[in-house]
């Protein structure tokens, strides 16, 4: 062991299981990458560098132990909700302010949140008595929230749902009890109507156009009606690589990224589809077995939201490709062409990683 | 090791496990029950809808497109091409890909301006022709670009969403205006051309025949569209093409024109309004059709300014009126072989009838004089001197004798007062006036005045070159009325020779003694070869014996008073000259009329014009090698 480095760093500590799924998820959204960007290397090259680079981050993470990333979440979480407030300012972007410019590095504060806010929940959880009292309820419910409201303002809806959706996971895992959960569903419900009074026009645009994409086939409806015919004419077994006509004749909008999937669907078909869900459900069931043996209450709870969280990406934006969800911004996880979400995936899967490094009995 | 504050009960990390466990399968369930119905989801996609997706998809893919015929060339008799395609380049602009929709357009349209000459004219037409497409078919915003602006635009095309240079074929006209009355031209399609087409052979078309042959024969000249399949891209770039159907071409199409008489008879009027119309008079074909002044087609094919348009409405003589199939000029003396026949096969005088000519003629009981253009008279004559020198008087007796009733009904049968249904639209019908017509249109009783007037060509008398060339024609060649024809010949695609087709026989006027016809022609030919015929000058070195007749259709109505000379007559005021004429008297092969507008008497300014259009068909057409044909 090299002196001048932090003690905590040994033997690799990483998850060969959940590696070879990542890297096969991947490698597969490479594939299908080359096909949507009309067989363009150089979009492929950039983004295996992004994913070597999000790679590279995750085996990081994976070396530092837990308790380390502990310290770490109540600064991580600040730092996140200062420069989400600084976006606001001087954000930067086309319509939305979602970026942050620090001269050579564009940076997107919401990204960290992603992995920040199930952090912080699970650190401020982690002492209490579980499941959680009123008051630690409202707190963790503050300490989503703040982040979710500031991410929405921007705005982002997707990333926004995503924010959120990790610190309820977490509070559903701390066991919040089921008559609290049944409530709070039933006050979104009545809220709903109030959401759509704050929304901002251009969302409910979208909403309209979800509900009816026939109404406005040339406007907005265009977008969910060529990823549907797109989906639809692949079939069981898809047009082939390189044949997806709606996507090579570039009827298919945001093909490379948000609909990347009905690309897939549109040249490898309904097989394709469904081995790409299986490959995320055993990314899922492993990532909550592995917050299963770790070894104590707030790396659990961390692993088990990350986990739930990758779900909610798959769902939405495979609801939004197919039509039956409203066009929000939630990339594929780990397929979409784009570096941070990757990297920031990733980054979660080496906090995983890190858990499962460390977890019970291992000593 | 981090030490947690620990709250006010004991935390039970077992119990903790057991709850996170709970919840963590419950959770794994709905997730999977979610992912399942996201699955089902794409089952309905690609499993029970794929169907109809997948035809969709296929329409998505796959653009039908209209693949225009290349409109038929037209030549004349001799196979000189008259109306041409030649390669060309128009602006063509897709409304629906030009960014930012109607201002979007606008802003486009004025950067244009920097690169292409566009008037407010083509910006109207544009606009205009516009309402005629749908927003996602491709407009003409400007025909026949020049070079330097189709370099200009392709260096630039970058800028320009929406906007392409389209080649395609521009309808020319070699001969320009000489000919402008006879092929009219083809112009940008307008929705009213749109509803009387088929639309679907008209969908990459945008140009189409207005006046004249070009519109009269549209169909035969048009041709098949047809269509390509071909696999475009989301703004319509065509990838590849899956299959077409090549269109069928135009027919070529040979007109009786022969452009050399054509030009001979336009140069031989000069600078006259006028109008001259030569017939074969063995197939009713037209070897000219001329009517002066005229204008260049050519300016119209690729829309024409509002400037330029204006000047050629304000030009004098009215460029625009084709007077060889619409003008309206009183016969005069032209009519007088026709009343003369009547006369003859209805058994009113015989040949050797003989009138006094003392200079006035009067109707029993009215004192009004009828005068003869000789103010002493021309003494005793019959049929054949009283055309030999035009006299009136035998006319005016003629036509009392013979009552308008029978003369109108025999001159019918030359096709006066109707049209001749020569293929060119818009052809007028002249006025062959009658006891009725003069009740229905006037209201008013026949006059015995008006029979005389009527005997020589004046009064209501109104007919067309065209019609009395036609009536010449069937005059000489028998009885055979046709409806003249322009369109000679026709070669559809893929054939190799041309089809011959003949003009219709319109009617054929009953023959009672040919000896009468001979008479007449007789008479004509005494015009111009006789010691007192009115025309002798044009019998000058003649190559072939000319029969001919002169007249005069009056502008200014003198009221049969004294005479004034035509020299002291402002030139607005002059009668206008006819001539009559076919040749050769023998066996005649063109039957010409004449009109030259203001020209004062027959024999100086119509006849000269008939004589040049004579020699120039008969040293061509009878010094010809037999079967040459084009």
């Amino acid at each position: 062991m090299k002196r001048w480095l932090p003690a905590w760093v040994g033997a690799p500590r990483l998850d060969p299981v959940l590696l070879v799924m990542l890297l096969l998820i991947m490698g597969f959204g490479l594939v299908v990458l080359y096909s949507a960007s009309g067989q363009d290397m150089s979009v492929v090259n950039r983004q295996a560098i992004r994913l070597g680079f999000g790679v590279a981050v995750m085996l990081g993470i994976s070396q530092v132990p837990p308790r380390i990333l502990k310290t770490w979440t109540p600064w991580l979480y600040g730092l996140g909700i200062a420069m989400l407030l600084a976006t606001l300012v001087m954000g930067e972007g086309r319509n939305t302010q979602r970026w942050l410019d620090f001269g050579v590095l564009r940076f997107q504060p919401s990204e960290l949140m992603k992995l920040a806010v199930p952090m912080m929940v699970a650190w401020y959880l982690h002492p209490k008595v579980l499941p959680p009292d009123w008051k630690a309820t409202m707190l963790t419910i503050g300490i989503l929230l703040i982040p979710t409201i500031l991410i929405y303002r921007q705005p982002d809806l997707g990333t926004a749902l995503l924010v959120a959706a990790s610190g309820v996971f977490t509070l559903y895992l701390a066991g919040l009890r089921w008559r609290v959960l049944f409530s709070f569903a039933g006050l979104v419900a009545v809220a709903t109507p109030v959401l759509w009074l704050i929304m901002k026009e251009y969302q409910r645009d979208r909403v309209r156009t979800f509900l009816n994409p026939e109404a406005d086939p040339l406007g907005d409806g265009w977008n969910i009606i060529q990823s549907k015919i797109a989906v639809g004419s692949g079939g069981v077994t898809g047009k082939g690589w390189l044949h997806g006509t709606q996507s090579h004749l570039e009827f298919i909008p945001e093909r490379h990224t948000d609909f990347i999937l009905a690309v897939l669907s549109e040249e490898f078909g309904l097989i394709g589809v469904t081995l790409l869900m299986l490959t995320y459900m055993l990314v899922i069931a492993r990532g909550l077995y592995i917050a299963s043996a770790a070894r104590d209450t707030g790396s659990r709870l961390l692993a088990g939201a990350l986990s739930l969280t990758l779900f909610v990406y798959v769902l939405v934006n495979g609801g939004m490709v197919s039509g039956v969800l409203p066009v929000v911004g939630v990339p594929l996880p780990l397929i979409s062409y784009g570096g941070t979400s990757a990297v920031t995936l990733l980054a979660g899967f080496g906090i995983m990683m890190s858990i499962y490094g460390h977890r019970k009995f291992i000593r | 090791m981090i030490s947690y504050k620990t709250n006010r009960a004991i935390k039970d990390e077992r119990d903790e496990l057991r709850l996170f466990e709970q919840r963590a399968w419950v959770g794994f369930i709905i997730i999977a029950l979610c992912i399942l119905a996201l699955l089902a989801r794409y089952v309905w996609l690609q499993v029970v809808a794929y169907d109809q997706f997948s035809t969709r998809s296929e329409n998505n893919r796959v653009s039908v497109r209209p693949i225009v015929p290349n409109r038929g060339i037209i030549y004349d008799r001799r196979g000189r091409v008259i109306a041409e395609n030649l390669p060309a380049y128009r602006l063509e602009v897709i409304p629906e890909q030009v960014p930012g929709k109607l201002e979007g357009l606008e802003a486009l349209l004025d950067v244009l301006t920097a690169f292409i000459d566009l008037t407010e004219d083509d910006r109207k037409a544009f606009e205009k022709a516009r309402r005629n497409y749908r927003d996602f078919d491709s407009v003409p915003l400007k025909f026949n670009l020049s070079e330097s602006e189709v370099a200009q635009f392709s260096v630039n095309r970058h800028r320009f969403q929406g906007v392409d240079v389209v080649p395609y074929l521009a309808r020319h006209y070699p001969y320009g205006e000489i000919l402008t009355h006879v092929l009219g031209y083809t112009g940008r399609l307008d929705a009213d051309d749109i509803s009387r087409v088929d639309e679907g052979n008209y969908r990459g078309t945008r140009t189409i025949g207005k006046i004249g042959v070009e519109q009269f024969h549209e169909k035969e000249l048009h041709g098949l569209s047809g269509f390509e399949r071909v696999e475009t891209n989301v703004r319509g770039r065509v990838l590849k093409v899956l299959d077409r159907q090549a269109a069928i071409p135009g027919t070529d199409l040979v007109l009786s024109i022969d452009v050399a008489v054509q030009q001979a008879a336009w140069d031989a009027l000069g600078n006259r309004p006028g109008s001259v119309v030569a017939i074969d008079p063995v197939d009713g074909s037209v070897i000219a059709l001329v009517s002066k002044p005229a204008y260049d087609p050519n300016d119209f094919v690729n829309g024409i300014s509002q400037k330029a348009y204006n000047e050629i409405l304000s030009a004098p003589g009215q460029p625009l009126f084709n007077r060889a199939i619409n003008g309206s000029y009183e016969p005069g003396s032209t009519l007088k072989p026709f009343v003369g026949l009547a006369g003859l096969e209805l058994g009113v005088v015989t040949p050797q009838t003989r009138v006094f000519s003392n200079g006035k003629f009067y109707i029993e009981g009215y004192d009004r004089p009828y005068r003869d253009w000789k103010d002493t008279g021309h003494g005793w004559v019959e049929i054949v001197s009283a055309l030999e020198q035009s006299v009136n008087t035998y006319f005016y007796q003629l036509s009392m004798n013979l009552g308008i009733d029978r003369m109108h009904d025999y001159l019918a049968q030359f096709g006066f007062g109707s049209v001749t249904g020569i293929d060119i639209p818009g052809e007028g019908k002249g006025l062959l006036p009658s006891r009725e017509w003069k009740r229905a249109n006037l209201n008013q009783p026949w006059f015995p005045g008006e029979t005389v007037i009527a005997g020589i060509g004046q009064g209501f008398n109104v007919v067309t070159p065209l019609q009395l060339a036609n009536a010449v024609a069937a005059l000489v060649n028998g009885g055979s009325r046709y409806a003249p024809r322009l369109l000679y010949a026709a070669k559809p695609a893929g054939v190799e020779k041309a089809k011959r087709i003949s003009a219709p026989v319109a009617l054929q006027i009953p023959v009672v003694d040919p000896n009468d016809w001979l008479t007449i022609l007789e008479g004509m030919d005494r015009v111009v070869n006789g010691v007192h015929g009115t025309a002798r000058a044009v019998a000058a070195d003649a190559h072939f014996r000319i029969g001919g007749k002169t007249g005069t259709a009056q502008v200014y109505q003198l009221a049969q008073g004294p005479k004034a000379k035509p020299d002291s007559i402002a030139a607005h005021l002059r009668d206008h000259a006819w001539f009559i004429a076919f040749a050769p008297v023998e066996a005649p092969r063109i039957a010409v009329a004449v009109v030259v507008e203001h020209g004062g008497g027959g024999s100086k300014a119509a006849a000269p014009v008939a004589r040049v259009v004579v020699d120039a068909w008969l040293d061509q057409e009878l010094n010809q090698q037999p079967g040459q044909e084009p």
